[in-house]
């Protein structure tokens, strides 16, 4: 068979990538008929409810349940002790679903009920009676650093944290080339600043949810909002001490995660009340259980020295992150490290990252973990030299901008990115001239993501009548089964509506990753294609076995099989449905599949613009104009594109000006609820505008770029850069709240 | 605890259920009714996704009692389609990629449907301040905008 | 729990005083169903629905004024023109309440009772200078809607008591009033400061009444008799504004909390006497 898929070069000239069809699951979606994760019932089904430790920091000295079970219409009551001894593994993972001898945070689980109906769970709760010893307990990040802080653990610290650091520092991460003090001597000017970013949450509108059923042969279903069901098996099973092959996830469909639903929260808990009960249990979270359990973000306290020439050329950049990731080793600082510089073309560059525990939840990932701290730092420092010098700080960044061939300042030399386009593009954009009234000003900054592969398999079936299913293994977060029909649909070479893709459970298909790190447009896509090349082959070969002629004189074009070379023009092209119809009689059903731990992702760079106005009365600040300006590499369905910039946008400006977890002096969280924590309101924003740009990935065969995390890097610097101009004083330390705002107007 | 017996109409049919008295209509419609379109975000009116009308009024049916609606007139999600025919808000949603998890949608459309009824030509920062009791973390809002926009421009130059 | 919809006052006096004061009196039920349902609190024995008593639900005209029901939604008192007109401040105090659907549900009297601090529509009452009907066992009684709030969440009403309205005096000739708060987003916060002022001018432009009370910066709103001094027998120029924001800032005695610093509340508790000042004088007739 000829096909160009031997190369792996794309086709430019696609059909129906770059257009812009309904979803597939639209209809469900605006009907209500769409299942999320608390949408699912079973017969007999229990609900579940947890417990949580009302301390930041408290020793647990016994649990006495036995009033709760003494209740009628208790079923069972689980805490720690139900939980088998875990693997190193799954050891923090199964400690944050259920506290061991300590609870850690305010809201940290330490029991959970099974009851016949929510009131009686609820009023359970109030009589299992945990007897706590209240431990000393640190929220700040660099307080937990300090000397004689409270520590959370002991002896956790791994190989690379010197000696003489509080135990609650768990790592330290160096990225870098060059030499920083030779660098700052060629410089023009010096900055050297400190920045401070509060944790927020992802804020996913759908709380946590699932319905876990487990037999006494320890084959058990679970049913559940997540981004990733292959990973809550394998979690799950470890934790429960089941194999992989006997617990069979469905992911609902999903509403919300930003990367907060890439791990298991009330997941295992389910199950082992199932077993317990030998009854289906559902455990939906509260919205207040989600803001006090699960997956906040790490604040950040970062200092930056920064050198540049009076010409605008950076000479070096220097930055020392200090992230607190909650109670468990895993703060996104070594993430923060390897982006903090990534967009620039440096001689003299290096970051350190401090991986540091404090009393707080378990931060999980969020959209681009750990970079936008760090760009919020590194994008701020760049503005103020650049205004120091006199210089036009879109320049300046232009002047240092990455390119292909540059070394990264996390190791590996750029293929073809797309940063300057996106920098010259912002530049030539009326946005950029536009004129500014009293009290406002503009902003700029740019972003980047790494973007992931990873494990991926899917399976794409021709039914009998000609059409496709294409089955999946990544819960669709934003649009992406679109993406997977339009992909094979493409491919294929037959109509967009030809093709349904379902997401298929951990029992039919083999390992997946998370849908994580702007993957699955790239990593799912491309095993899609591969796919629906592999179904093309096989239709090829039965086509040519119909003609009677060599296999490898048969070439796919258009939706049909054709004779070729010596051939062509013999027999009629067979289309897809032709070959499918007779499929029984030339060997039985036709199918593509492909399986590839995906390699190939694409970075992806942004520019931000913003134009803010302030009330310098009050500190408010309004955002007037935000455009932007990203690398998609192909765009497949550019509204979903936009989309994503639009979402990370919104996100960034909310983390940027009122998102912040507030806690009082006892560690216990103040503003647990969507009324105090202030996520971005329709009223408060304007349009959100957008450039697609689309420089190809030559890792993936449509030159696909994951988009969905660069977005949220750039805002927080953007807007604190505008914000900055806006009142003539620097806002280094997030959110720029309003009392933050006006007491820097006033110390002006 | 002896529950309520509730005589009510939702989306126009005659609905008969029993419920405790702290019991939201929101867990009625989800968790007695079966009528899942209804979404609960927050239980405490902050989010929007949990959006109903009763007796033709926009309200938080996590902020209300089931027994209350004993009587009046509900209207859902689940009853804005006519049939196959979706509403044109409906289609405007898909149509502008204004959704991406889907969560919110439900509430929106019901919000939003609700703002038409009031307002057939409402500018951009009236349908803002409208929808500002509706959260969506995914969109930034862009295309939910232009969707309804656009759905009352068609709903005013249908004939 | 049990759950009451009398259809009178007589019946509704009747089943409060029956529970001995572990009911709970629901009108728009936008604070109580947070309550009920919050993970921590204890359920009350009966929840009592005034919502169907048809009396509470309507606004009227009396004395020149309007009595507002103790169930009448903000939706509701937006949509009433002659209200509206009268009494911009109060209404749009009422209606910055939440959103779109909490104005489906939330009332007045509710808003007054939940006893905050921070209660939107109650700076502006009290600047209006509204009466409260209360019903009990002893009869009706009208008390200034300044004196229902003692503390936080605390009311002076007595267990078998409730609001049955709120009356609004007529608007004085060349009266204006006006509510501003500060929220951090554009809607749906609590308010950080919120400020109601109440002016007349006479036919010279020159102010011969005011009442200015401020929310939000201390245990329960308070009325700033020092305001209403800055601002009578000045023409609200700058210069009276300007003394207005002094005096309201002395006036604030506000805490740190999550929703805001001692400092920033009482810096805009002035900024919003002062522009909420200058929206009155403009509806008075004043000077814009």
């Amino acid at each position: 068979m000829a096909l160009d898929s031997k190369t792996g070069t794309a086709p430019r000239d696609f059909k129906i990538i770059g257009t812009r069809p309904a979803r597939p699951d639209g209809i469900d979606k605006v009907t209500g008929r769409a299942r999320f994760g608390a949408d699912m019932s079973a017969p007999g089904m229990l609900v579940g409810r947890v417990l949580r430790s009302p301390h930041a920091h408290a020793r647990i000295k016994s649990i006495d349940s036995s009033a709760a079970e003494a209740l009628s219409g208790v079923h069972a009551v689980v805490t720690r002790a139900d939980f088998p001894t875990p693997e190193a593994d799954v050891a923090d993972i199964l400690d944050n679903c259920m506290a061991g001898e300590k609870a850690l945070y305010d809201g940290h689980a330490v029991a959970a009920v099974a009851a016949a109906s929510a009131a009686v769970a609820r009023q359970a709760l109030k009589l299992i009676k945990v007897e706590y010893e209240p431990l000393p307990h640190v929220i700040d990040v660099d307080a937990a650093m300090a000397s004689g802080a409270p520590a959370l653990h002991e002896g956790r610290a791994n190989e690379t944290v010197p000696k003489g650091h509080s135990p609650n520092v768990m790592a330290r991460h160096a990225f870098g080339h060059g030499d920083i003090d030779a660098g700052l001597a060629q410089a023009d000017r010096v900055l050297e600043r400190s920045y401070r970013t509060e944790a927020t949450h992802q804020g996913y509108i759908e709380p946590h949810a699932c319905l876990a059923s487990m037999g006494a042969d320890g084959q058990a279903d679970l049913w559940c909002c997540t981004q990733g069901h292959y990973m809550v098996r394998n979690t799950c099973a470890a934790i429960l001490g089941i194999t992989q092959g006997q617990l069979r996830v469905t992911a609902s469909e999903i509403g919300g995660g930003f990367g907060g639903k890439t791990t298991v929260f009330l997941e295992p808990v389910a199950l082992m009340l199932a077993k317990k009960t030998g009854r289906p249990v559902k455990m939906v979270m509260s919205r207040a259980e989600v803001l006090r359990a699960t997956g906040p973000t790490a604040s950040s306290s970062v200092d930056i020295r920064l050198g540049m020439t009076s010409e605008g050329r950076i000479t070096a950049g220097f930055a020392e992150l200090r992230y607190q990731g909650g109670a468990y080793p895993g703060a996104p600082v070594d993430m923060g490290a390897m982006s903090a510089f990534a967009p620039y073309d440096l001689e003299n560059v290096r970051t350190i990252g401090w991986d540091v525990v404090t009393n707080r939840p378990k931060a999980a990932a969020y959209r681009a973990p750990g970079a936008p701290m760090a760009a919020f730092a590194v994008e701020s420092a760049i503005d103020e030299l650049a205004r120091d010098l006199g210089l036009d700080p879109l320049e300046v960044r232009l002047k240092n901008a990455a390119r292909e061939g540059t070394r990264a300042s996390y190791g590996p030399t750029y293929p073809a990115i797309g940063l300057e386009a996106t920098l010259r593009t912002a530049r030539d954009h009326p946005h950029w001239s536009a004129p500014l009234g009293p009290n406002q000003g503009r902003g700029v900054a740019c972003g980047f993501w790494f973007n992931f592969g990873g494990d991926t398999c899917v399976s794409l079936n021709i039914t009998p009548d000609g059409t496709v299913n294409l089955s999946e293994g990544n819960p669709d977060i934003g649009g992406s089964r679109a993406s997977m029909s339009m992909m094979a649909a493409e491919e294929l070479g037959i109509p967009y509506d030809k093709v349904r893709t379902v997401i298929a459970d951990t029992g039919s298909l083999g390992q997946n990753e998370v849908t994580d790190g702007s993957r699955v447009t790239f990593a799912v896509g491309l095993a899609t294609i591969e796919a629906a090349r592999a179904a093309k082959r096989e239709m090829c070969k039965r086509a040519a076995q119909v003609w009677g002629i060599d296999e490898e004189a048969v070439i796919w074009e258009d939706g049909a099989a054709r004779p070729s070379g010596p051939n062509a023009g013999e027999h009629p092209p067979m289309t897809l449905a032709e070959i499918a119809a007779i499929a029984s009689n030339t060997g039985g059903p036709i199918a593509g599949h492909h399986e590839v731990n995906a390699e190939g992702a694409g970075v992806s760079f942004a520019t931000h613009m913003v134009d803010t106005e302030v009330d310098p009365d009050t500190g408010a600040v309004t955002i007037l104009r935000y455009t932007v300006f990203q690398d998609a590499g192909k765009a497949v369905h550019p509204s979903y594109v936009e989309g994503q910039f639009q979402g990370g946008s919104v996100q960034g400006i909310g983390w940027a000006l009122n998102e912040e977890y507030i806690y009082d002096d006892d560690g216990i969280l103040q503003n647990a609820g969507f009324l105090d924590y202030r996520i971005p309101v329709a009223s408060d924003l304007p349009m959100i505008d957008t450039v697609i740009l689309e420089i190809p990935n030559p890792g993936h065969p449509y030159g696909v770029r994951g988009v969905g995390e660069t977005s949220i890097v750039p805002p927080l610097a953007a807007i604190a850069n505008a914000v900055s101009a806006s009142i003539g004083t620097r806002m280094n330390d997030l959110p720029m709240s309003p009392p933050k705002v006006l007491a820097a107007i006033q110390a002006r | 605890m002896s529950k309520i017996h509730v005589t009510t109409t939702i989306n126009g049919d005659p609905v008969d259920y029993l419920c405790d008295a702290g019991e939201s209509l929101l867990d009625v419609l989800r968790d007695r009714l079966g009528m899942t379109g209804s979404k609960e975000g927050c239980g405490t009116g902050d989010c929007g996704a949990c959006s109903v009308t009763v007796d033709g009024r926009l309200v938080c049916s996590c902020l209300m009692l089931g027994a209350e609606a004993e009587g009046r007139e509900i209207a859902t999600i689940e009853g804005m389609a006519d049939g196959e025919t979706l509403h044109p808000l409906q289609r405007k949603f898909i149509e502008h990629a204004a959704l991406q998890c889907g969560i919110c949608t439900p509430g929106i459309l019901v919000a939003a449907q609700s703002l038409l009824e009031r307002n057939p030509d409402p500018t951009e920062e009236e349908t803002r301040y409208w929808l500002a009791g509706n959260l969506c973390r995914c969109t930034g809002y862009d295309k939910i905008i232009r969707a309804v926009l656009d759905a009352a421009k068609e709903m005013r130059e249908a004939p | 729990m049990q759950y009451h919809a009398p259809t009178s006052i007589d019946d509704a006096l009747r089943l409060l005083a029956a529970k001995d004061g572990n009911c709970q009196i629901l009108a728009g039920g936008t604070d109580l169903l947070v309550r009920l349902h919050s993970e921590t609190g204890d359920d009350p024995e009966s929840i009592l629905d005034i919502k169907r008593i048809d009396e509470l639900r309507a606004i009227t005209p009396e004395a020149g004024g309007w009595r507002i029901g103790a169930a009448v939604s903000g939706a509701e008192m937006g949509e009433h023109a002659g209200l509206v007109a009268d009494w911009p401040g109060v209404v749009e105090a009422m209606n910055l309440i939440g959103s779109t659907q909490i104005q489906g549900r939330a009332t007045l009297a509710g808003n007054l009772c939940n006893a905050s601090p921070a209660a939107d529509s109650v700076p502006a009452m009290v600047a209006a200078g509204a009466m409260a009907r209360i019903a009990g066992p002893e009869g009706a009684r009208d008390i200034p809607v300044a004196e229902v709030p003692t503390a936080p969440g605390r009311t002076s009403l007595g267990k078998a008591e409730f609001i049955t309205s709120i009356h609004l005096p007529a608007r004085p000739e060349g009266g204006g009033d006006a509510y501003l708060r500060f929220i951090p987003r554009s809607e749906m916060d609590i308010a950080v400061v919120g400020c109601g002022v109440a002016l007349t001018l006479d036919e010279a432009g020159i102010c011969n009444a005011a009442r200015v009370s401020l929310g939000a910066v201390g245990p329960v709103v308070m009325l700033v008799e020092a305001g209403a001094e800055a601002l009578i027998g000045t023409a609200v120029d700058d210069a009276a504004l300007d003394a207005l924001a002094s005096v309201c800032s002395d006036a604030a005695s506000p805490i740190d909390d999550k929703r805001g610093t001692v400092a920033f509340r009482t810096h805009v508790a002035g900024v919003l006497a002062r522009r909420a000042a200058s929206i009155a004088r403009t509806r008075a007739g004043g000077a814009s």
